[in-house]
């Protein structure tokens, strides 16, 4: 016979002032196996949990039902207070009398007799519930990180100086990211390199970090704490080993006129390559689709100058293969380019170029070496406009978002054309200028009085080319749109920061979810900033959203404190809350006939085959088990199994059941003990 | 082939020309254009600003006349005529309940059946199909195609060609032996309907379309638009006023190009009909000039 208790909860008025607790608790009373009812003013508080915990002990309760908010709030409150007690947590249910009755009716009877079922369904289940315990996994204390850009870098060296093994994996020849390609920093105008290579170099030289360049990730299974993961290094087409990075290989490669992705297309690179001078590692890679050995069958010059014999032209992908606890996404992002912004001619105008090539224009290490020359013919410019939000902020171009950081590097582009151009005019056409950052506002009002960068409010609504010049035509909405029309020498658009190129199919190879815009989605906007929705999986970095680069720092060490608290414990708990198909005695073993039907249903592929066999090892049936470290306790496979041979934890199919015979048996209390 | 035809009021009127010469390039394609049955006026660009019902009863009451006769399609010419008759046909099907009212005010149940075909879908989809490899006279001048406005936007709901760049007519030139001039004012103002009460200000924004086309070399300004064609042509006067510089380019209706190249008369297209004579300078037949001429050479006064 169960002895159950049930605690009504006021709320103070959040409940209290619409339903009639103690009707409620005088109700709940008269229910059969009800042995304790009360109400009180805040159940939560000290007091309120001690009535519980004092209940369970004098009346030697089997089971309690908390009628107050929703589980959410409190459930491990009261739970934990039922184990202080001596009780199974999992014999201790909440029924939902705030949020589903008071908060949501008028005061009056009918609210009344609503908590009062709410709480007669809770005794239902809570009759039938059977103590649980919760689910231990072991934890591999090795942390994936994704992606060789600041963030990734940031998380790995936290991850590692904490003490834990990381592998990170980059898809490029080397890690440094974008960072890596720009000239200055904002706010404070301090060389990007400089303050970048210092910890490339930390990376690679960690004892605790293992580096995947030229790398991708091929398949990740498993669940928190216990992934498998395979890497797929692609042929660099050199032995790591051998080659000391001497250089020679890519001075001789007669293959130069490829555009290089390090100067954003504004410089070129041979065949056989190293991205940039600080590259980490400082080794070549053959660009297979360039090589003129590859593509025609001879050449091999590379082969015969390497004084190591570092070169293997027949080297082939190889995967490896690891075992992670976590996984920390920094993919970062990219900026728009291409045709989409035919009415500024970009990919027309030679002279027509974006952020990422201006910052190579800009930068010591670039094709100019620093100095600002316009890529058509190497003049430097006299005239510079700057368009800011190209793509960005405007539906009409399906990109409804603020890209961020844009308004921050304009100021900053704008600032090293005045310094590296005296005489130069910079005008920078925006809408709003967003300088929310420590020391931001600072740097654009410096931009404006002391570098004389000339803002005009207004959109451009066409870039096009006569005479030699750059016509841009567009709107002063500071002066009651007038039009504006400026003949310049370049124009800089700040084009939307977008997701990167393979996002969407690597957070579906992740299961992670990701936005409209496939940046890939926290699990809650304020509170789990740096989570996903898969337990286990963490972001830092731009791969969530456009940010610049202190941010992504911040949020790579947010990403890498998590992966330490998960690596601070040996095993995971969790909740006991999964499906589980029956073992009975021989001859049937299960009720599972062995269909698999909840193998196909299963979102999570929690669902593995289990052969049963006799003790000399013949096969008597193949069977469907859950894995427990998988199972999210969706019930989904219950609801497909034919037989009934799968069954919820703590929501077993009798329960639900009991719970809607409790609703439909109302009109007579007394029946179905 | 037979297409439902709807001229509007620009081609019975002040736009013969573009009527008579998409009449005989239909002709010379074999196919056949039904006018629309006791059509009206489109309402464009009054009714609309006016009254919401009014500015989508008018192109409906068309739609529907078009729907009762048969008509799967209907070839509209004139590029505001066919913007309010897919707009209009865009919020009927979006919103059931406006169906209905617009439906009860001009007494017809419409469905909104019948698709609207610009002139330039006209051409590509189904003349230049049919005289593929009979073109006469091929058309080898150096051309700026401008669009103007209404053939692209809202490009939500024309989705027709691309909205800042459109490139349509210019691979219907290429089709028929011409050379389209690479250029920024595609689909720059012309001052549209201001041409009356503000002609000096057309003067100002289509004088900047052809002093670009100008500019880079253009033989002629190619239009499928009466409106744009009227200012082009017809405000001649206020645009040499206005670039304080003449011009004797011609601005011409695509059909009318398309004829040329199809070997039909000139007086067919009504080409004598344009203020501005259509003269091209003479030179060797099947030779296209390399590159833009000089600021000063022709035109300049």
């Amino acid at each position: 016979m169960s002895r159950i208790g049930v605690f009504i909860c006021h709320c103070g008025e959040n409940i209290g002032a619409t339903v009639d607790c103690e009707k409620v608790a005088a109700a709940a009373a008269k229910i059969p196996g009800v042995v304790h009812s009360v109400d009180y003013k805040y159940m939560c508080s000290d007091p309120g949990q001690n009535m519980i915990k004092e209940a369970i002990r004098e009346k030697n309760l089997t089971g309690v039902v908390v009628g107050a908010c929703s589980p959410r709030m409190h459930e491990p409150t009261f739970r934990r207070a039922c184990e202080e007690a001596g009780l199974n947590p999992f014999l201790c249910e909440m029924a939902n009398i705030r949020e589903h009755c008071s908060w949501v009716h008028e005061k009056g009877d009918p609210t009344t007799e609503k908590a009062i079922d709410l709480v007669r369904v809770i005794v239902e289940k809570v009759r039938r519930n059977k103590p649980l315990v919760p689910i231990k996994v072991p934890v591999t204390k090795t942390a994936l990180v994704l992606g060789g850009g600041i963030a990734g870098i940031q998380a790995a060296l936290d991850i590692a100086n904490a003490g834990h093994k990381v592998i990170m994996v980059e898809r490029s020849p080397s890690i440094g990211g974008h960072m890596s390609q720009l000239s200055e920093t904002f706010p404070t105008l301090d060389c990007s390199q400089c303050i970048l290579t210092p910890r490339m170099v930390e990376v690679a030289r960690h004892a605790n970090i293992t580096l995947h360049t030229y790398s991708e990730i091929e398949s990740i299974e498993g669940f928190i704490g216990n992934f498998k993961v395979k890497i797929r290094k692609k042929a660099r087409s050199i032995d790591m080993k051998a080659c000391t990075g001497c250089g020679l290989c890519s001075q001789k490669c007669p293959t130069r006129k490829i555009p290089s992705e390090f100067d954003a297309g504004l410089g070129t690179r041979p065949a056989i390559y190293v991205p940039f001078p600080q590259a980490v590692p400082n080794k070549p890679v053959i660009d297979r689709l360039n090589c003129t050995y590859y593509l025609k069958g001879k050449c091999r010059l590379c082969e015969k100058v390497c004084p190591t014999q570092a070169i293997r032209f027949d080297q082939e992908d190889e995967i490896v293969e690891a075992d992670i606890g976590a996984v920390v996404l920094a993919t970062g992002f990219e900026i728009k380019h291409g045709d989409f912004f035919p009415e500024y001619g970009f990919g027309k105008f030679k002279d027509v170029i974006d952020g990422m090539q201006f910052e190579r224009l800009a930068s010591a290490s670039g094709p100019t070496l620093g100095e600002i020359r316009r890529p058509s013919d190497g003049k430097k410019p006299e005239t510079v406009v700057f368009i800011a939000c190209a793509g960005s902020r405007d539906p009409a171009k399906g990109i409804e978002y603020c890209s961020k950081i844009c308004c921050m590097y304009t100021a900053k582009h704008a600032m090293l054309y005045r310094h590296k151009v005296h005489g130069g005019n910079a005008y920078i056409f925006y809408m709003d200028i967003r300088a929310g950052g420590k020391m931001y506002e600072e740097f654009v009002r410096r931009a404006i009085e002391e570098d004389g960068v000339k803002y005009v409010r207004g959109r451009v609504s066409r870039v096009y080319e006569r005479e030699g010049k750059l016509i841009v035509q567009g709107a002063d909405t500071l002066l009651g749109a007038q039009p504006v029309e400026i003949e310049a020498d370049m124009v800089v658009l700040a084009t939307a920061a977008v997701a990167n190129d393979g996002a969407e199919e690597l957070a579906q190879k992740m299961h992670v979810s990701y936005d409209a815009h496939k940046f890939f989605a926290e699990a809650h906007p304020k509170l789990k900033p740096v989570e996903t929705n898969t337990a286990g999986i963490f972001l830092a970095g731009a791969c969530q959203a456009p940010k610049d680069i202190p941010e992504s720092v911040a949020q790579a060490s947010g990403a890498a404190s998590k992966v330490g608290a998960l690596f601070s414990q040996d095993e995971l708990t969790r909740e006991p809350v999964i499906a589980v198909v029956n073992r009975s005695a021989p001859p049937l073993y299960s009720t599972c006939v062995g269909c698999f039907l909840c193998q196909a249903a299963c979102p999570y592929q929690a669902i593995e085959r289990e052969e049963i066999r006799t003790r000399d090892g013949k096969l008597i049936k193949t069977v469907a088990k859950v894995n427990p470290g998988l199972c999210q306790g969706c019930g989904t496979c219950v609801a497909v199994c034919r037989t009934k041979a799968i069954d919820l934890q703590g929501f077993s199919n009798e329960q639900v059941f009991a719970e809607v015979m409790a609703l439909l048996d109302r009109s007579e209390p007394d029946a179905g003990i | 082939m037979k297409l439902g035809f709807y001229p509007g009021c620009s081609l019975e009127g002040s736009s013969r020309e573009y009527n008579e010469s998409v009449m005989a390039v239909a002709a010379g394609a074999g196919i056949e254009l039904e006018p629309v049955p006791d059509w009206n006026c489109c309402g464009a660009t009054a009714a609309h600003n006016m009254n919401r019902e009014l500015g989508l009863s008018l192109p409906a009451r068309i739609l529907a006349k078009a729907e009762a006769a048969g008509m799967k399609e209907i070839v509209v010419p004139c590029a505001a005529c066919y913007s309010r008759l897919k707009v209009t046909r865009h919020e009927l099907l979006e919103d059931e309940e406006l169906r209905r009212r617009i439906s009860a005010i001009i007494e017809y149940d419409l469905r909104c059946e019948p698709e609207i075909i610009n002139v330039l879908q006209f051409l590509d989809s189904r003349v230049m199909p049919a005289i593929e490899g009979r073109i006469k006279s091929p058309f080898d001048r150096r051309v700026a195609c401008y669009y103007g406005c209404l053939l692209v936007r809202p490009h939500k709901i024309l989705k027709f060609d691309r909205l800042e760049d459109p490139r349509s007519m210019d691979e219907i030139i290429r089709r028929i032996g011409g050379d389209p001039i690479d250029w920024a004012f595609k689909t720059e103002c012309c001052g549209a309907g201001l041409s009356v009460s503000k002609t000096e200000l057309v003067g100002r924004l289509s004088g900047r379309i052809l002093e670009d086309a100008r500019i880079r070399g253009a033989e002629a300004v190619i239009v499928a638009c009466p409106m744009c064609h009227s200012n082009l042509d017809l405000r001649r006067g206020a645009i040499e006023k206005a670039m304080n510089r003449k011009y004797d380019m011609p601005a011409i209706f695509i059909t009318q190009a398309v004829g040329l190249a199809m070997g039909i008369d000139p007086a067919k297209l009504g080409l004598n009909r344009h203020m501005v004579p259509v003269k091209f300078r003479e030179r060797p037949a099947g030779k296209v000039p390399a590159g833009p001429e000089s600021p000063a050479a022709a035109g300049e006064v």
